[in-house]
């Protein structure tokens, strides 16, 4: 199995760590149930979030795209969970195939969340039984210090919370056509979140008598037993992992509950604070913005938005182009009468006619629009694109 | 869906809210293994087939040279459940499983009595029909019984849901392990969200089987120990 084992500590260390407990002394200074320092820090786009506890770091990022449903389960969403604990943060980890503790972590993490039905997964519906979001959460390990199910655990919930999906509405003749749009276009949407379930992992010592909340690495390799309690703020048990090793009483278990009860109520409020900073800051930014834009709406067509809307598409599904495919609602002409128009269908990727069209009818005032849009990264994809449609519309010309 | 008939007090299965499924253990079902035992409850059947103490194999897989390396494999055959198809071997679940098998027979077995050794313990869900955990759990101690290792307590499991205490759908599940003489729980597993109070009630439920279980498992090893007395006597 593996080469590289996990730290090993020698029997002096060993028993300096216990008989530190014995006395209700943590070798890193903190009392028995204390909670490492957390920070929590935010990517700069939607879904992205770092989670600090001590020297641990865990990194999680939301996205999602449109799928099939599972026949079971026609109009719920799903939630899935990946691990990758990288060779980078312990040598332990070997790269490849995920070990056990990866998977023990991906499970526990993707129970807390599931069963305690934490996301609402009817809301991620679009048509029954034919398309609904899959929200998928990566957790990446950065540097293992001990206790990375509980970073992981908020590192999800920090993501879940600040992640946008875009906005999509359901058209066509028969209903069925779904039209995704451009967070540029409509504002993306939050998922909801019906409570936040907090995993909360207690470490025991001899003979199951001494514990510890937020066990460090050095803690963890000298532990007998682990228990993660996974509970809300409201108090309630989402769920419980606790996999063998030393026993403890059943009085001792409903004990750490309640110890676990309080503290999820303090990181709940945490993780709460930090979504709040970060979207109010996000939205400052928006405000900023809105001249701007509004401005490129004003001299650009629908051309600058369906070329945003291009590199916007890389998020969404693989879609089947039978019936994802939308048809411009409007034709060309009309779009031009109508420039702020800003429902705009997403999916005319592949409609070159349609766009060499638009951009015949737009006219030579390109240069001047660039001049004028706001520079941001699609920009810079942009020459590519510009000079294949000129090529398209010289030929039609 | 309800559980529980409001009329008669009775389970969908015609059993009381807490009583237990029929248990059925035997010993000594795989002739090559040092250990070995099937376990029934109800209709989920299990099988556990334990080699060793032995020498390790793989060297590398040696953690200290202190205690004796134990390990698990569990396995779902692909006829076990309702709907017949290939399982992929070592898929998330069964992972899990393992190794949630694996540490619990580590904290009974006194693995420091035997260094430089290591104990093999393989399940298999022959037939699935819930508690598959805890079936194995079962089945697990029993083989290990049955290959003499030394064991500082008879380790045994048991699911509650809360299904049938209250009249609720969904169906949160808790798995206990529990060390009957010590008193103690090594394994505990819960899915679904539970108001404390009632997580409590529910874990007290599955301790009670778990020492249910115990006797009945003391009971299988003494019939069969009478039963080796009685052969050798001949």
């Amino acid at each position: 199995m593996d080469h590289h084992q996990r730290w090993h500590p020698t029997v002096n260390e060993r028993e300096f760590i216990e008989r530190a407990l014995q006395s209700d002394l943590r070798v890193d200074g903190r009392r028995p149930f204390d909670f490492r320092r957390l920070k929590i820090l935010f990517g700069r786009e939607d879904g992205s979030a770092e989670v600090q506890l001590g020297d641990t770091r865990v990194m999680g990022y939301a996205t999602a795209q449109l799928v099939q449903p599972y026949k079971d389960r026609p109009n719920e969403g799903t939630l899935a969970i990946f691990t990758e604990f990288s060779p980078m943060a312990d040598p332990a980890f070997e790269p490849g195939r995920p070990g056990e503790s990866a998977i023990e972590l991906g499970r526990v993490v993707d129970r807390g969340l599931r069963e305690s039905r934490a996301v609402d997964m009817e809301s991620l519906c679009v048509v029954a039984g034919k398309h609904v979001w899959s929200v998928r959460v990566d957790l990446h390990i950065l540097d293992n210090g001990g206790n990375l199910i509980d970073a992981a655990n908020i590192a999800a919930l920090a993501a879940l919370s600040t992640f946008r999906r875009p906005e999509c509405t359901v058209g066509g003749e028969d209903g069925q056509q779904v039209t995704v749009h451009d967070p540029e276009v409509r504002d993306p949407l939050p998922l909801t979140i019906h409570h936040l379930p907090i995993a909360v992992t207690f470490a025991y010592f001899g003979e199951g008598n001494i514990m510890v909340i937020d066990p460090t690495y050095k803690e963890e390799a000298v532990m007998g037993g682990r228990m993660t309690a996974t509970i809300n703020s409201n108090g309630d048990v989402c769920s419980i992992q606790k996999a063998g090793g030393e026993g403890v009483m059943s009085s001792v278990i409903m004990q750490c509950l309640r110890i676990a009860s309080v503290k999820a109520a303090d990181i709940t409020s945490k993780i709460k604070n930090e979504v709040n900073s970060y979207t109010s800051a996000k939205a400052l930014q928006k405000v900023k913005r809105l001249p701007a834009s509004a401005l490129k709406k004003d001299n650009a067509p629908d051309v600058a938005m369906k070329e945003s809307s291009d590199g916007a598409l890389e998020t969404q599904s693989t879609k089947p182009s039978s019936d994802g495919q939308q048809i411009n609602k409007e034709p060309p002409s009309v779009v031009e009468d109508n420039k702020q128009e800003d429902v705009e269908p997403m999916l005319s990727e592949c409609n070159p006619e349609a766009q060499s069209e638009s951009r015949l009818t737009a006219g030579g005032s390109d240069e001047t629009q660039e001049a004028i849009s706001p520079k941001s990264l699609k920009d810079a994809v942009k020459p590519k694109h510009k000079r294949k449609k000129k090529q398209h519309s010289k030929i039609n010309v | 869906m309800e559980y529980v008939n409001p009329l008669t007090g009775f389970r969908v299965d015609g059993r009381r809210p807490n009583e237990m499924r029929q248990l059925k253990g035997e010993v000594g079902v795989v002739a090559r293994a040092d250990g070995s035992a099937l376990f029934e409850m109800g209709n989920t059947r299990v099988i556990a087939a334990v080699y060793g103490p032995r020498e390790v194999q793989n060297k590398g897989q040696q953690v200290n040279s202190k205690d004796a390396l134990v390990r698990c494999e569990y396995r779902m055959a692909d006829f076990s459940t309702g709907d017949r198809r290939r399982k992929p071997k070592g898929d998330r679940r069964s992972t899990e499983i393992s190794l949630v098998i694996r540490q619990t027979m580590e904290a009974s077995i006194l693995t420091h009595l035997m260094p430089r050794s290591q104990i093999d313990i393989f399940v298999q869900v022959l037939q699935a029909d819930g508690g598959t955990r805890a079936a194995c759990i079962n089945a697990a101690t029993l083989a290990l019984a049955d290959a003499g290792i030394p064991m500082r307590d008879i380790v045994t499991s048991c699911s509650a849901d809360l299904n049938y205490i209250e009249d609720s759908a969904g169906g949160p599940d808790v798995t206990v392990g529990f060390l009957t003489k010590m008193d103690k729980v090594t394994l505990l597993q819960m899915d679904a969200k539970l108001p404390m109070d009632t997580f409590e009630t529910v874990m007290d439920l599955a301790i009670e089987g778990c020492k249910a279980i115990a006797n009945y498992i003391r009971e299988v090893l003494l019939e069969n120990t009478k039963r080796l007395e009685c052969q050798r006597d001949h």
